[in-house]
């Protein structure tokens, strides 16, 4: 029970950090970003390749996909995205679309279509006891980090001079320039980060997710179940919701396998019938 | 909804490049002396691994044996349906009327064959399975033959071997659709019938990530053994997390029919693969001179890709329409190739392998094989061989 409540909460985990800096950008900085998924894949197969053609070891990969996905969107940031950002959603939401079928098209010519595969090292594979229950040492792992991400993102936001400066240049751009904020840079750095941790989620995601070009649609849908469920305008609530939706998957998989897969859309539609705002969101939505 | 509709958008995108990239051939002049091979055949897309095979695996036959057969030059033409059911049934019906082709083949997925069957019936072309396994696709039209397998087929000596080989209780683990479920299926009535025990069959959606809780399930329930099945291309990330889950340290000994451990991808999966047991018809570690000279020849030709069971389906398909041709000796009249089909038999890499006379469907023999690193590679090695396995009944 508890190595299935274990595995519940490594996979929520894994899907928090995948999906918060769509959390970030859409909650935030009101900008729909459905490209998010081709940061995550770009994270993946840096780590793949630096794994598998420089044998560069595991750990130094997730910093380097860190910091190679928030490149690529300070990038795309400064040279694409800033322009529809007081553009119709509806245009955000084409843009970014588009973005996502150039990304898969690029790693499929570059990588082809099949599955990769990276092999942990030993240390991080097999498995340990853990108040009696057994768990992989991998998603042990996962869910450390992740927690500490989360946290670290809750104090940021909350606590920090940039934090109280991101949520003044949201609520309202045009004060918040007048009273010296510099907004543009604000949405940039915020932008790489959100994608940056798509970036490490991502290359997280190689020792338990296999990845392939259509990664970036396979795993909209759960990003957008994540957000949709926890709301966007905390960060507690996406974890919140990341976690119950693991854990809610793994034991419907567990306890009635043949209804498992379902399980988290159900909860989905049951939620939007019942808040609509999302389960952890303080008012109506936006 | 909102993702289904840009699939289709990205599906037709794709296929109207396709078409532009292939120009069509109107050539009356020369309509006598060529014979037009028409493979549809999904080239990108997550199953693109099936369709370089299946591609690579016909040309390999065409450079083996030249491209003129009772005085008729034979042109392929591939087609690209990225798997999706609807492409695929656009593509046979443009290659029947455009491009007049005597033979349509390929169908990488079940669904895309079935979509495929009305056309070749209407049209009177015999369409030849080289890759999807569900058993009942070839009862679904009377022009379709098949040269790849079945998945009863490659299933039930498993389970024979299993109930031979002191497992008295297994677990079973397949992709939801089609094959799966055929699969499964196949397992649990060889098995039961011999004295074993299914003590549950688990169904993993066919796009599912994620396996821990059906493999801690099978884990928790304690069988002798667990049996997997998933489409070729998706073994990796399955057997990613059965190496996770130390299932083989429990005691619980892993079983397979060879789609899991394809011969394209089994070298990148890990030594954790190591040890496992599966039935299939073809492996690449095959020992005959027909299958050393094969891989060979296909790994010179490919790039150092290691040939799986899809490319002998695409290899024995072009040799079934080479057989068909010599026999009606270069006549293209759909029921008199689809008669000469029928019945065909001869040595392939993988073995003797023959289209039965009344189903059209494969006969041939399922290796057992074992898991083991030969000369620092992962291979399938056969220890034990089940001789003339039929299709389908």
């Amino acid at each position: 029970m508890l190595t299935i409540l274990l595995d519940g909460i490594a996979y929520g985990m894994l899907l928090f950090i995948l999906a918060v800096g769509l959390c970030v950008t859409l909650g935030l900085m009101n900008f729909i970003n459905l490209a998010h998924g081709a940061f995550a894949m770009a994270g993946g197969y840096l780590t793949i390749t630096l794994m598998q053609q420089s044998g560069v070891p595991f750990l130094a990969c997730l910093p380097a996909a860190f910091l190679f996905s928030a490149a690529l969107g300070l990038l795309l940031e400064r040279t694409l995205y800033r322009h529809l950002y007081d553009k119709t959603h509806l245009d955000q939401v084409l843009f970014s679309i588009g973005l996502v079928f150039m990304a898969m098209a690029m790693v499929d010519y570059a990588y082809g279509a099949n599955q990769q595969i990276v092999n942990l090292p030993d240390y991080l594979t097999g498995r340990v006891s853990f108040l009696g229950a057994s768990i992989g040492v991998y998603r042990l792992f996962v869910i450390v980090i992740c927690g500490l991400l989360a946290a670290g993102l809750q104090i940021v936001l909350t606590c920090t001079r940039f934090g109280s400066r991101l949520r003044a240049a949201v609520d309202d751009g045009r004060v918040a320039r007048g009273m010296g904020i510099d907004v543009t840079r604000i949405f940039a750095v915020t932008f790489a980060v959100g994608s940056g941790l798509a970036g490490l989620g991502g290359a997280l995601g190689t020792g338990i997710i296999s990845f392939d070009p259509t990664f970036p649609l396979k795993y909209m849908i759960y990003f957008l179940i994540v957000i949709s469920v926890g709301g966007t305008t905390t960060i507690t609530g996406p974890f919140l919701a990341a976690i119950l939706l693991g854990v809610a998957d793994v034991l419907g998989k567990y306890y009635v396998p043949a209804v498992g897969g379902f399980i988290i859309y159900t909860i989905m539609v049951l939620v939007l019938i019942l808040r609509p705002q999302g389960l952890f969101s303080r008012g109506p939505a936006r | 909804m909102f993702r289904r509709q840009i699939l289709k958008g990205m599906a037709g995108a794709t296929a109207s490049l396709a078409l532009a990239s292939i120009p069509a051939f109107v050539a009356p002049a020369f309509a006598q002396e060529t014979v037009k091979v028409g493979l549809i055949l999904p080239m990108t897309g997550p199953s693109a691994s099936t369709g370089r095979q299946i591609e690579a695996g016909a040309r390999l036959w065409m450079a083996q044996n030249g491209d003129t057969v009772a005085g008729k030059k034979i042109q392929l033409i591939i087609k690209d349906d990225t798997g999706a059911a609807d492409q695929s049934k656009r593509l046979a019906t443009e290659l029947v009327i455009n491009d007049k082709v005597a033979v349509i083949g390929g169908f990488g997925l079940t669904p895309l064959a079935l979509s495929v069957g009305p056309v070749a019936t209407q049209a009177k072309v015999p369409a030849v399975i080289m890759a999807a396994g569900t058993s009942t696709i070839v009862a679904t039209s009377p022009y379709f033959v098949r040269t790849s397998f079945t998945l009863p087929q490659n299933t039930a000596p498993m389970a024979q071997w299993s109930a031979a080989n002191n497992i008295k209780t297994v677990v079973t683990l397949v992709s939801d659709y089609g094959p799966g479920l055929d699969s499964e299926k196949a397992f649990k009535a060889e098995f039961e019938a011999k004295g074993g025990k299914v003590l549950e069959t688990l169904r993993a959606p066919l796009m599912n990530p994620e396996f821990a809780a059906f493999l801690q399930k099978a884990k928790d329930l304690k069988p002798d053994a667990l049996f997997l099945f998933v489409p070729s291309g998706q073994g990796a990330s399955l057997m990613k997390q059965v190496g996770e889950r130390e299932l083989a340290k429990a005691g619980i000994k892993i079983i397979g029919t060879g789609d899991v451990t394809d011969d394209d991808q089994l070298n990148g999966m890990g030594d954790a693969l190591i040890g496992m047991i599966t039935s299939h018809n073809y492996s690449a570690a095959h020992e005959s001179p027909e299958n050393k000279s094969y891989v060979s020849a296909f790994l010179k030709a490919n790039n150092n890709m290691r040939p799986n069971f899809m490319s002998v389906g695409g290899y024995d398909g072009m040799a079934l329409i080479y057989k068909a041709l010599e026999k009606t000796k270069g006549d293209t009249d759909g029921a008199k190739l689809l008669d000469a089909m029928k019945g065909a038999s001869w040595t392939s890499p993988r073995g003797p392998m023959s289209i039965d006379a009344t189903t059209r469907d494969i006969t041939q023999n399922v290796y057992i094989r074992e898991v083991k690193k030969v000369d620092g590679q992962l291979y399938n090695v056969e220890f034990a061989t089940i001789p003339n396995v039929k299709g389908s009944n």
